[in-house]
């Protein structure tokens, strides 16, 4: 079979700065830059790094239900926000299981879902099973929306010279904008997936190499990062990765993302099945983990507790912050707690892990 | 380009086999090929002296963020030394492959098995270079 990779905007850019172009999610993306993983983490945790992420799509909702649909869809309540603010919520199946995490952001005329780049047409699919019941409008901006993260503590200092029409300041954590950066018309978001302080901006493609262009000049400082730093540094913090540490098959009761759940809304969709799992309470539970031995815990390897298998690593990198093995695993209720002392299997070999509590980085910038 | 110097030969999986001053002992590393495909190596597992390795047979592994791999033995031989140094700082094989990246000194049991190996000019073609 053969699979044509999309291309963001920004790939001849990504080329030039010598990236190594993988595919993700259908789109050709660059893992690393030739300063390499490590130093990129390090960017955004001490200054500012730039992510392509335009791979991420975006559903528009238009009409006069659209919050009402969104509650319907989402296990977050975006009833709750004003506008001008986002939302960490997700989609469930009617079992529970989730379809996908994403951001929900309140306009005043229009709500947007941001959803990863590999659920992008599951989740299109699923929204649009429950529309219809709903007086709204449903538009897949994905494919005209690039998307940039300026990620890092010095993420503010170096954006606001290049949006004069607006104060940075005045946009609080998981709030945003619209305005201009570099005379390109953005939705300014103060959200990321790093720990760290730092915007996303949302944009038209045909801006995009400008954005970028003129994002990178800034006295030099702020430097492209790619997906594999985007990975160590969303571990760090715990932030679940869809296909790694949530799926189809898992509750956000069951993955510590009990909070993004309002049971006490309107109904919704997967209800009922977070209903019953609460009041039986859950059977497994997400945890972090550190080995205690030297290893690398990559997604996959086995997990014991005592004799008993226990799934498998589910994320796992040596922490750039940290310099140690940290990694996300399930286990049984009764024994996910930080102290729990359990086993990872690399290659044969079991060694010793030790849940402990999240996040793993606790110095972030993240306000 | 990844840097393949004239007086070092190869095996298909990217390691380099260099003459030491000691007759009939080599170093062994990997390419600036490989580490460059690899990127940041976490950790790297190497034998200890006195260890035997026939040839190609994996003597060790190497960690890097995005995948794990083994390191064989270009020709079989016994482990003379080791670089102790990597393992306190494995960046050194990202940064210096061909020098303080070592990996191991190997007393080559037959030499004629390193005529086998892949000439400069033959690693080039085969990385595609």
């Amino acid at each position: 079979m053969a699979v044509t990779l999309k291309r963001t905007p920004f790939y001849d850019l990504h080329v030039a700065a010598g990236a190594k172009m993988v595919p993700f999610a259908g789109y050709e993306m660059p893992v690393q830059y030739p300063g390499g993983i490590t130093a990129e983490h390090q960017v955004v945790r001490r200054g500012a790094g730039l992510f392509d992420v335009t791979h991420m799509g975006e559903f528009e909702i238009t009409g006069k239900d659209a919050l009402a649909f969104v509650s319907y869809v989402t296990s977050n309540d975006p009833a709750a926000l004003a506008v001008g603010q986002v939302q960490y919520s997700c989609f469930l199946h009617e079992s529970g299981g989730i379809v996908d995490d994403c951001l929900v952001y309140r306009f005043a005329d229009r709500m947007m879902l941001v959803v990863n780049a590999s659920n992008t047409a599951k989740d299109w699919a699923h929204v649009n099973r429950y529309a219809a019941k709903f007086d709204c409008r449903l538009v897949d901006k994905s494919d005209a929306t690039a998307l940039l993260a300026l990620q890092g503590p010095r993420a503010q200092a170096v954006l606001q010279p290049l949006a004069p029409g607006v104060n940075l300041d005045a946009i609080g954590f998981y709030h945003f904008t619209e305005g201009k950066v570099a005379g390109v018309p953005c939705v300014i978001s103060r959200t990321g997936y790093t720990g760290e302080d730092g915007f996303e901006l949302y944009h038209a493609n045909a801006d995009a190499v400008k954005l970028w262009r003129a994002l990178v000049k800034t006295g030099g400082e702020v430097q492209p990062v790619g997906l594999g730093a985007r990975d160590s540094l969303r571990l760090e913090m715990a932030y679940p990765l869809y296909g790694n540490d949530i799926d189809d098959e898992t509750t956000p009761l069951e993955a510590g993302l009990g909070w993004i759940v309002k049971l006490k809304k309107g109904d919704f969709v997967g209800k009922a099945s977070l209903e019953a799992q609460r009041a039986r309470g859950v059977e497994r539970k997400l945890v972090g983990f550190v080995l205690k031995e030297r290893g690398f815990p990559r997604h996959g390897y086995p997990v014991w507790l005592g004799p008993e298998r226990s799934g498998e690593v589910r994320s796992g990198i040596v922490s750039p912050s940290l310099g140690e093995p940290i990694g996300t695993a399930y286990l049984p209720a009764a024994s996910a707690r930080p102290g729990a002392r359990f086993e990872v299997e690399i290659r044969g070999k079991r060694l010793a892990a030790e849940a402990v509590e999240t996040p793993f980085w606790k110095q972030g910038s993240r306000r | 380009m990844s840097k393949i110097p004239d007086d070092l030969v190869f095996t298909e999986e990217h390691e380099y086999v260099q003459q030491t001053d000691q007759p009939g002992v080599v170093t062994v590393g990997i390419t600036d090929y490989a580490q460059g495909e690899l990127g940041d190596v976490v950790y790297v597992d190497l034998p200890k002296p006195g260890a035997k390795f026939g040839k190609m047979e994996p003597f060790g592994t190497i960690e890097a963020v995005k995948a794990v791999s083994e390191l064989f033995c270009p020709v079989a031989g016994e482990i003379v030394e080791v670089n102790d140094g990597i393992e306190g700082d494995p960046s050194v094989i990202n940064k210096d492959p061909y020098g303080g990246g070592w990996m191991i000194r190997l007393r080559v049991k037959n030499p004629k098995d390193l005529d086998e190996l892949l000439s400069p000019k033959d690693y080039a073609a085969h990385i595609g270079q």
